[in-house]
């Protein structure tokens, strides 16, 4: 590595992550606390591989249940049907709306299923001291931080089918438990991908140079 | 190093900025955006000395995160655009929303209904998700705005608590979804498409409109600067 390459941490200096403020470990040390915007100020994220951690698998045992179990209930004269998401991207794709068959595959079993592989990957590469590629492992943790959000769409769809799809006993559509999972999972991930410190990834790059 | 050099190919119109040496150290504490300031990548840690020309965007020499973008007039631009979303937004919620007509019965809704049916169904935690993603959290964010833009549209002194206040704002960005929420209403769109009429209300045009006023308004921010006004050293 480049002798010229320095990070702030090398310099005895940390980057408040709200205002980006550098400020000496001396001064951390004895007011933990941003000067210039008030932020609780830390070298690296607190906990941050153990927090990550629990809650990848607290969204792993979600994502059972949210796949198990119906997310729309439909009563139609008196007939129930149960929907969950793979049911329910089956339905657009026999109907001809493949269109919207590949929105919520991608939003609601794509995205979460990729995004928690990608965390365990990088949260494995840390705990193993990998030094393959760190450029490419920053990437794909800026991606997880960024797609994570969109795999809400398939709870605003319940949303608006249950407002909207109110008309007695002809037929009315009901939000069915793995909602509830489902939610669970997508706050969860987000949580997980801020908890993450991918400063972490270079840390063991240059620790083993 | 071999990144550099394919970074710079890929991207010709961003200026990669200059590496950091020791000697910075002693000059961190003064962050100025007009002068060369250093700065620590969020993502990997790098030291940078940053010299903003120009409309360059600066990206980190190391692992490619984004650490400045030239944002022109932000405060003009940001105040005007909060002002404009703030307007879209009683739009949204006080027009309807969808209508559905199915053989003579008309269901009509407004944007709060859907959250008002799960709450009834007792799924209150998921009732109150959606109210926070798609109107708590993007009302908060632009009172934020205005509260830390106004004192500082014409040079005033920046209101009481406005570092805390910007934050705050930039802490709950993340889950601000109403664009996702778009995606949800036009999906929904073509599954109720087969089996009834489906009215668009005045409020799903401004909702649309919104999203990209308040996208616009966010971007056209500029943290560095904003910083500079809002020290809570002063």
């Amino acid at each position: 590595m480049n002798a010229q390459l320095l990070t702030a941490r090398q310099l005895g200096l940390v980057s408040c992550h709200d205002c980006r403020l550098l400020i000496e470990a001396q001064q951390v040390h004895a007011h933990p606390h941003c000067p210039r915007c008030g932020a609780h100020l830390h070298l690296r994220k607190p906990n941050s591989l153990a927090r990550t951690w629990a809650l990848v698998w607290a969204a792993l045992i979600c994502l059972v249940p949210a796949n198990l179990l119906p997310m729309t209930i439909t009563t139609a004269l008196g007939t129930k049907q149960a929907d969950t998401i793979m049911s329910g991207v089956i339905y657009f794709m026999q109907s001809g709306s493949w269109e919207v068959a590949t929105v919520i595959f991608v939003a609601s079993i794509f995205v979460p299923c990729a995004k928690l592989l990608i965390l365990i990957y990088l949260l494995l590469s840390v705990r193993f001291r990998s030094a393959w590629r760190p450029r490419d492992r920053t990437v794909l943790y800026r991606l997880t931080e960024l797609v994570g959000r969109w795999s809400m769409v398939d709870i605003y769809v319940v949303t608006i089918l249950v407002a909207l799809v109110r008309l007695g006993a002809i037929a009315a559509i009901e939000a069915g438990p793995a909602a509830v999972y489902f939610a669970a999972v997508v706050v969860i991930t987000m949580f997980a991908a801020e908890s993450f410190d991918p400063r972490l990834i270079w840390d063991v790059v240059e620790e083993d140079v | 190093m071999n990144s550099h050099s394919t970074s710079r190919h890929r991207h010709p119109q961003h200026r990669l900025p200059e590496r950091a040496e020791p000697a910075d150290a002693a000059a961190c504490a003064s962050g100025h955006r007009t002068e060369p300031f250093l700065v620590a990548c969020p993502n990997c840690d790098l030291l940078h000395r940053l010299a903003p020309q120009g409309d360059a965007t600066l990206l980190c020499f190391r692992c490619g995160a984004v650490l400045y973008r030239d944002k022109p007039n932000s405060i003009e631009r940001g105040l005007a655009l909060t002002l404009t979303a703030l307007v879209l937004f009683v739009l949204s919620n006080c027009f309807p929303f969808l209508a559905m007509k199915s053989g003579g019965l008309v269901q009509e809704t407004i944007l709060l209904t859907g959250i008002r049916e799960l709450w009834n169904e007792g799924m209150q935690g998921l009732a109150f998700l959606v109210l926070l993603t798609c109107v708590l959290v993007p009302l908060a964010q632009m009172l934020g705005l205005l509260y830390i833009l106004a004192p500082l549209y014409g040079n005033r002194p920046p209101a009481r608590h406005a570092g805390r206040v910007f934050r705050l704002v930039q802490e709950v960005a993340p889950w601000g979804m109403m664009e996702v929420f778009l995606i949800g209403v036009l999906v929904a769109l073509v599954k109720l498409g087969h089996m009834a009429t489906i009215v668009p209300g005045v409020s799903v045009f401004s909702f649309a409109v919104l999203i990209f006023v308040m996208a616009a308004a966010y971007s056209s921010l500029d943290p560095p600067l904003l910083w500079d006004r809002l020290d809570l050293r002063r």
